[in-house]
């Protein structure tokens, strides 16, 4: 048992490179020649390339190269243009959106004006790429499911920059591009509105995310451990059911007494990944705009205890008049 | 019997790790083996220390019951029922039915003549939550470190152990397991949605091949990484998070115990920058 647990390809058989499956009429060609990456040929294919560029996916580049570039100089210029202390600096820079006072106005570019321009070319970046994600399927005469997986994300994502602030009535609402202002952002947004955790939208993303987590490992796991039977020949065993589809199945129902089968496994698995950002986005939609305080909101519906009163009630300065 | 169609062939005799064939048998779909009765044991010991708890507590509102551990003076000594006694029988009778649900899954595996993958990542599940409950509070002095049993109270606790820290989100380890959890899931969503776009393709067209999943991807991003490499990346991808995630809280407190953002400062302050 110990020499098979298909961890890694011990062997690697080498031919003539594939080109792909022919594309229909009217398709560019595909460009850069392929070749083989034996690293790579370990775990998965060894064949890199090639790929298919088209004017989607030219122009989709185009503008995610311009939004990387407008947020990498922004950062240059806060370091006084000096590439040392740009790297040493790196995770700490940001280029946040406007400030509150200009609400949902164009800010002036070094005010904020950039983000709105960055953000706008990283959005069109994105909905370029969903619909090369959605061409590309339908060329190859495949459905269309890895496209409307890309269609949550992008949900959360616009959910964020873009709905959540305009509700809200200010682009300063919004996430600032950087790794640790990002964190930075929401931590705050937590401790804002009362505890993200308490957020009950919150909390089925969260468990959709463990969820998608536990069920890759289960599955990936599974398809290993019937490697010696053919497992990962997914597609042949959904129409024609083989000995490795029996035996995984049964390795479940005998283990928690229910199976999925060879399909249903990979709907489980795209509804679990698919509800993470789409559950995840309402719970986001919803804060600052319809509840304001989650802790509270709990409390009022019972779900969780109130404070206890160790302290005379301090009445809120907004409810008196006090202007921030 | 509840069997499938298929079933029964492979119902057969053998491939226990302990007890021979005394409890080589099934229940309904359920197989049973020495360590199924042992996971029932725990399971139910444990269940009915939680009604007790709860039965002691002020709330049956499911959202509200909580079973702390000791107070952290009571150190790591053994404590009264009622003072998070019942926390520590709870913990010691989940960590046995996690162990018990692992040992049952390899006598599974070997009665299907497969690979030991599924028991061995749960194995890293079971870790993870013993990083948590047992080595962390270990380290530490006292049971009190460990997380409460109760829906909202361990979020609070989450939350509560993350402010220690001042911000959670700048411990090193803790960004590479929630990289990992995003990594894994977009992954997941990217294999689920191959498959199901090459097996659905819209009514009146036949069913693609593993040929047009891999011309898919090698189109729109130059690599496709084939049908066995997305599991092993998937699952590597998988345990890697928890992985990260257990070494994140492990690191928190018994070898760092300022903020977090605090704790860069060595890069920010190491000598090849220069001034």
């Amino acid at each position: 048992m110990a020499e098979y647990q298909n961890l890694f390809t011990t062997v690697q058989p080498t031919g003539p490179a594939s080109s792909g499956v022919p594309l229909p009429p009217g398709d560019s060609e595909r460009i850069g020649p392929p070749f083989f990456l034996h690293l790579a040929g370990r775990l998965g294919n060894a064949q890199i390339g090639p790929i298919y560029l088209g004017w989607l996916g030219l122009a989709s580049l185009l503008f995610g190269t311009l939004a990387f570039n407008i947020i990498g100089f922004n950062m240059l210029a806060q370091v006084d243009w000096n590439p040392i202390q740009m790297i040493r600096q790196l995770f700490w820079l940001a280029l946040d959106p406007p400030a509150p006072k200009y609400g949902l106005s164009i800010a002036p570019l070094n005010d904020g004006g950039w983000w709105n321009i960055a953000g706008f070319m990283l959005t069109v970046s994105l909905i370029l790429w969903w619909a090369r994600m959605y061409r590309r399927a339908r060329q190859l005469g495949l459905g269309t499911h890895v496209a409307w997986a890309f269609a949550a994300a992008i949900w959360l994502y616009l959910v964020v920059g873009f709905f959540r602030p305009v509700m809200m009535g200010s682009w300063a609402e919004s996430v600032p591009f950087g790794i640790f202002p990002h964190l930075d952002w929401t931590a705050a947004l937590s401790l804002r509105y009362g505890n993200l955790f308490y957020n009950p939208f919150h909390a089925l993303s969260i468990v959709f995310l463990y969820g998608s987590v536990l069920l890759f490992a289960m599955h990936g796991a599974t398809i290993l451990a019937v490697g010696r039977y053919g497992g990962e020949r997914e597609i042949e065993q959904i129409i024609d059911r083989g000995t490795a589809s029996e035996r995984a199945g049964l390795f479940w129902r005998w283990t928690m007494g229910y199976n999925a089968t060879m399909e249903s496994i990979h709907r489980w698995a795209w509804w679990f990944a698919v509800l993470c950002p789409l559950v995840g986005g309402i719970g986001i939609l919803l804060t600052g705009t319809v509840v304001d305080n989650w802790y509270l909101w709990s409390v009022k519906h019972h779900v969780v205890p109130g404070y206890p009163a160790v302290y005379v009630p301090t009445i809120d300065p907004a409810l008196l008049g006090v202007k921030p | 019997m509840a069997m499938l169609s298929f079933e029964r062939k492979y119902r057969i005799r053998g491939g226990t790790l302990i007890g021979g064939d005394l409890f080589d048998f099934w229940v309904g779909p359920f197989y049973v083996g020495f360590f199924g009765i042992s996971t029932v044991f725990f399971a139910l010991v444990g269940t009915a220390m939680i009604m007790w708890g709860a039965a002691m507590g002020p709330t049956w509102n499911p959202w509200q019951i909580n079973i702390a551990p000791p107070d952290i003076s009571n150190g790591l000594k053994m404590a009264p029922m009622m003072a998070g006694g019942l926390w520590q029988v709870i913990t010691v009778c989940a960590l046995g039915s996690f162990v018990s649900w692992a040992l049952r899954e390899v006598e599974i595996c070997r009665k299907l003549g497969m690979g030991l993958h599924v028991p061995v990542a749960f194995g890293f599940a079971i870790f993870a939550y013993f990083t948590l409950q047992v080595i962390r509070p270990v380290l530490m002095g006292s049971w009190g470190h460990a997380f409460p049993y109760g829906i909202y109270s361990h979020l609070d606790w989450v939350s509560n152990t993350g402010y220690q820290y001042l911000h959670f989100h700048y411990n090193p380890a803790h960004m590479i397991a929630v990289t990992l959890f995003f990594a894994t899931t977009l992954s997941l969503s990217l294999h689920g949605a191959l498959v199901l776009s090459a097996t659905n393709p819209g009514k009146g067209q036949a069913v693609k091949t593993p040929e047009h999943e891999d011309t898919f991807f090698r189109d729109v991003i130059g690599y496709s990484v084939g049908t066995l490499g997305i599991h092993r990346l998937g699952l590597f991808l998988a345990l890697a998070a928890v992985w990260f995630s257990a070494l994140c809280i492990v690191i928190s407190g018994p070898f760092w115990t300022r903020g977090w953002p605090e704790w860069w400062g060595w890069w920010l302050n190491m000598p090849i920058w220069g001034h």
